[in-house]
């Protein structure tokens, strides 16, 4: 049983790796933001599910939900509130775009 | 009748707040109780939007499904972002698109703005009444229509029968 | 064998904490800066777990939820610090 919780603790301390190799790696805000949310995510819920497994008392498990059940709501609420901010002040995409549509639409809502 | 309702139901979630937390005693169940109830009757005009959840049989179903599918997008999302930020050239194709939803409850909205946060490659940067401006890390379909297929439509079905 | 496999999970996390603050020394600005730190807060909760499960005990566990309560709001505030100043 132990085996397995420190397993899945191992897992999640992989992804969190990878999303900080995310925020470290890629080219601008938006595509760090995307790499640091949803890897930071799922690797602090797998991590704490590990530690959790391991610690065998029940009340060690129901904090945990409490944290994990947190984690979610609110890690994509800040991400969110950063990237409008960043939007808002002109923090420019890099080269390598395709299309900004928000962009377009909110110089059109100045003109009016 | 609609302003009670939002009531009940925070004070549910703060009860059950406090009772993972402090644990089954009975001392503290009670002062967590009356703690719950009266900050759930300061806060019942604010409460307002936790009134827009339908319950019955089938929302709770519809719940349980949404979870399941949440879970899987999440899990995809992940193995997603190991692929692109392990591959030396970085295989991205970034831009902003915009989408349209159904959904009217401003707890759906959220909740629903949650979700393309953490599925694969999408990103919430602002919503507008109906509208989500959404960064998305590889742009297939920059037509409005097919990226509403694309990102929005297989959580809209659950969260629209769960919040209305 | 799994305190092994713990204590290697540890030390993966506390090599993703590195390079996080090494993005908030380098970030080429303040918004990139707070992209790194809110990544940063996270890691810090599992690290804080862990610490908790090392020593047994589990008020650590609730010092992880006050972090991450009080790094949410300050993530929200400084949010709104750069849309539209203090």
């Amino acid at each position: 049983m132990e085996l397995i919780g420190s397993l899945i603790t191992l897992f999640g301390a992989i992804f969190l790796f990878l999303g900080a190799l995310g925020i470290f790696r890629m080219p601008d805000l938006y595509n760090r933001m995307q790499a640091g949310t949803k890897a930071t995510t799922l690797g602090s819920i797998l991590f704490l599910f590990g530690l959790a497994i391991g610690c065998y008392r029940g009340l060690c498990f129901w904090r945990v939900l409490i944290l994990i059940i947190f984690i979610i709501f609110t890690n994509p609420i800040s991400s969110h509130a950063l990237a409008r901010a960043a939007h808002h002040i002109g923090v420019k995409l890099t080269e390598r775009s395709v299309k900004d549509d928000l962009k377009k639409d909110s110089q059109k809502g100045d003109r009016k | 009748m609609k302003i009670w309702k939002g009531t009940l139901i925070l004070f549910l979630l703060l009860f059950v707040l406090w009772l993972l937390l402090a644990g089954t005693d009975p001392q503290e169940l009670i002062v967590g109780g009356i703690t719950a109830l009266l900050l759930s009757l300061q806060f019942s005009s604010k409460a307002k939007i936790f009134a827009e959840v339908n319950i019955s049989f089938r929302s709770f179903y519809f719940l349980i499904l949404y979870i399941f599918i949440f879970l899987i997008a999440l899990i995809k999302s992940n193995l997603d972002v190991a692929r692109r930020v392990l591959d030396p050239k970085l295989p991205i194709n970034p831009g902003i698109v915009k989408v349209k939803t159904k959904l009217s409850s401003k707890l759906g909205r959220i909740m629903l703005a949650n979700s393309i946060t953490l599925t694969p490659g999408t990103l919430t940067v602002e919503t507008k009444d109906e509208n989500y401006y959404i960064h998305w890390i590889d742009v297939t379909s920059p037509d409005i229509n097919s990226a509403t297929e694309a990102i929005v439509r297989k959580f809209e079905k659950y969260l629209e029968v769960i919040f209305g | 064998m799994s305190a092994i496999i713990y204590h290697i999970a540890a030390i993966v996390s506390l090599i993703a904490l590195f390079l996080t603050f090494l993005r908030l020394i380098l970030g080429p600005d303040l918004p990139n800066r707070t992209v790194a730190l809110d990544a940063m807060t996270i890691i810090t909760i599992s690290v804080i777990g862990f610490i908790g499960f090392l020593t047994k005990r589990v008020i650590y566990l609730d010092v992880a939820i006050v972090y991450g309560l009080i790094s949410f709001i300050g993530i929200v505030a400084l949010a709104r610090y750069l849309e539209r100043g203090i």
